[in-house]
């Protein structure tokens, strides 16, 4: 296993994750559902891609179109998904069992809520190590004590049932289940939004810690701009089911570019700092049963202009970091 | 801001609910107490809104609950003085007066897809408390929703009076709920985490909406969330609770500058800033989980706090002190 890791390291420069032209819709009663519409980005080993955006805006989706656990009626229609140069939508679900958990991994939104009450913490996390990993009883333990220790938890808690874990604990738990197998990269769904400020903080740095230690690609997807402050190298937002705009986080963060990712974090709040004017959005995100034709921001921005609504909007770019934009606020 | 004795709408005294549950094994049952909200002590000033801030299980909501008397105080006392009438202590209301008092106290749930009923339309929805308060004929009813629903921002009102919650998205439907909880014209709104479920972009216009109508129709508002961020935006000041005890209250930007509490200061440091450039410092807090069944009598706080020492263990609860602006905390070693 760690040999196994560190030679895919060597054999390849280029992106851990690379994602080009993604499309993955719903098929409903209603029509197709355009969830995640002609997304391209890339994570690095060792880097932590952040993916904000509003509820609907499609990022749980990428997550679940990235490890090909689709609702039965979701397919991805279009795209690549490159990891270490290999593509994952012609894969089969044979072929991917190989790559969950072993390769990428991932936490859900209340993840804590997915553990089985009925078995001990330890065994679940033994029984998800040793579907990919042969190992002795002897040795899956000493990893899950490793593992432990890598998130927080003191080994004690290793035989005892999930019940008596507090919140924080089995999120910690969690996290430790899906650092079992030494994933390349790791995917993390609001994994603290059902948690307190004080155990987020914990889980947060732990996260990050652990995320550099082993040079693991994470994408992390939160409604949080706060939070993707802290835990991001780089900064996907996401708009009805559009990324539109990517970069690095100290260039989204101080030179944003498009007008909603503006909008988002001048609405947001702050307890530290001048306490300065939020600013509000007019309307709601739109229905993407019937997205808005050209920029699907256009009826809420405040700089919209008539090519807005008709046309696509462009890419405009400043060195690694771009928006799709008609009228750019560089 | 407009803080003094005189002026206090409502005044909580030793406000105390206990929850009895029951301990160890089949054959040894013991009665225990879960001291939700134990001994709180606060006033809320005319027109004023006080923050209502803490962790799950802290007994924030629970102490919003009894407020308005959506549950029974253990014990305690909650004076309610509008000007109008004699001042009355709600804690002891009952039958007719307790149905009086609810045209002046009404409270905003979190959750705007189960607070409502999916059956009744808006109009039904909004009116219910001017039916249940026998407030106005039918017409005057639909009058003062359709005011209502313009004053909310959901405008023009007749395109909304005959629809359902599901065809409403949730920051519509929150528009609603206050719409329904301002509708009778209280003096006192208890609004328990209103924005938590929206999202951002959603989020400032209902933070804005609450504020604005607050300050027009002079309503007090305890406003309840885990939050401080968001309660920084919406309220003069700021209470801090911990396992069922008020540990901090003051004006909000003296609590958030000068946190006087342990707690108060860890919870600030363990919120994320909106800017990568900043790199925290470690929060300073012991791990660990209180649990308030029949707490023992020193410091709700003593487990986890970094700086106590053996006063602090020997000795009751510390009691809420400060100085002159009203800026408290229960702490010996603030």
């Amino acid at each position: 296993m760690q040999s196994q890791s560190q030679e895919s390291k060597n054999s390849d420069d280029g992106a851990l994750l690379e994602v080009r032209d993604l499309t993955m819709s719903y098929f409903t009663r209603q029509g197709e559902v355009r969830a995640v519409d002609g997304v391209s980005f890339s994570v690095d080993r060792g880097q932590a891609l952040g993916l904000v955006g509003e509820s609907g805006c499609g990022k749980s989706s990428i997550a679940l179109s990235l490890l090909k656990i689709l609702p039965e009626n979701a397919r991805i229609v279009n795209g690549s998904i490159l990891l270490d140069g290999v593509d994952l939508v012609p894969l089969d679900e044979d072929e991917m069992r190989a790559y969950r958990w072993a390769q990428i991994s991932m936490i859900f939104q209340a993840a804590m809520n997915s553990l089985d009450p009925v078995y001990r913490v330890g065994e679940q996390i033994i029984e998800a190590l040793e579907q990919h990993v042969e190992s002795s009883a002897d040795e899956s333990i000493q990893r899950v004590r490793e593992l432990y220790d890598l998130v927080g938890l003191d080994p004690v808690f290793i035989p005892r049932y999930p019940h008596e874990y507090s919140g924080g604990m089995k999120q910690r738990a969690i996290i430790a289940m899906a650092l079992a197998c030494e994933p390349a990269l790791i995917i993390a769904d609001e994994p603290t939004t059902a948690l307190d400020v004080i155990v987020q903080d914990r889980i947060l740095r732990e996260m990050k810690k652990v995320q550099r230690e082993l040079d693991m690609g994470m994408i992390y997807i939160s409604h949080d701009m706060a939070v993707i402050a802290e835990v991001s190298d780089v900064i996907g937002v996401m708009y009805a089911g559009k990324v539109v705009e990517f970069g690095d986080s100290f260039d989204v963060f101080n030179n944003p570019i498009h007008p909603y990712t503006r909008a988002l974090m001048s609405a947001f709040p702050s307890v530290s700092g001048e306490k300065r004017e939020l600013a509000s959005l007019d309307g709601e995100p739109p229905n993407l049963l019937d997205p808005p034709s050209g920029c699907r921001f256009h009826p809420r921005c405040p700089y919209a202009t008539e090519e807005c609504g008709t046309t696509v909007p462009p890419e405009v770019r400043v060195g690694e970091h771009w928006a799709y934009c008609w009228n750019p606020q560089i | 801001m407009r803080h003094s004795e005189e002026k206090n709408l409502l005044r909580a005294e030793g406000l105390t609910k206990l929850f009895p549950v029951t301990t160890g094994n089949w054959f040894q049952r013991e009665r225990s107490f879960v001291h939700a909200v134990d001994g709180v002590q606060f006033g809320l000033g005319r027109g004023d809104s006080l923050g209502l801030v803490g962790e799950s299980g802290c007994g924030k909501t629970t102490t919003g609950r009894l407020l308005v008397r959506l549950s029974d105080p253990t014990d305690g006392h909650i004076i309610f003085d509008d000007g109008e009438e004699e001042p009355t202590d709600i804690a002891t209301l009952s039958g007719k007066s307790l149905k009086g008092f609810r045209k002046k106290a009404q409270m905003i749930f979190q959750d705007p897809y189960e607070s409502m009923n999916p059956r009744r339309t808006i109009l039904d929805t909004v009116a219910e408390p001017l039916k249940t308060q026998k407030m106005g004929g039918p017409l005057e009813r639909l009058d003062s929703v359709s005011r209502m629903l313009e004053l909310v921002g959901l405008t023009p009102a007749r395109a909304f009076l005959f629809r359902h919650p599901h065809e409403l998205s949730g920051g519509q439907r929150q528009r609603v709920a206050i719409a329904r909880a301002l509708v009778v014209e209280p003096k006192f709104v208890v609004a328990d985490e209103p924005t938590s479920m929206l999202d951002v972009s959603v989020r400032t216009g209902v933070m804005r909406l609450m504020e604005n109508l607050a300050g027009r129709l002079g309503i007090s508002y305890l406003y309840i969330t885990h939050d401080l961020a968001v309660a920084r935006y919406m309220c003069d000041r700021i209470a801090v609770m911990y396992l069922g005890k008020i540990v901090e209250i003051g004006e909000t930007e003296s609590v958030l500058q000068n946190p006087r509490h342990p707690y108060t200061r860890a919870l600030l440091s363990a919120v994320p800033v909106p800017d990568p450039s900043v790199v925290r410092p470690p929060v300073n807090i012991k791990s660990g989980v209180s649990v308030p069944i029949d707490p023992p009598a020193r410091c709700r706080f003593y487990d986890r706090c970094p700086i106590a020492d053996n006063f602090c263990r020997d000795n009751d609860h510390p009691p809420l002190e400060g100085d002159d602006s009203g800026h408290l905390a229960a702490c010996y070693k603030a």
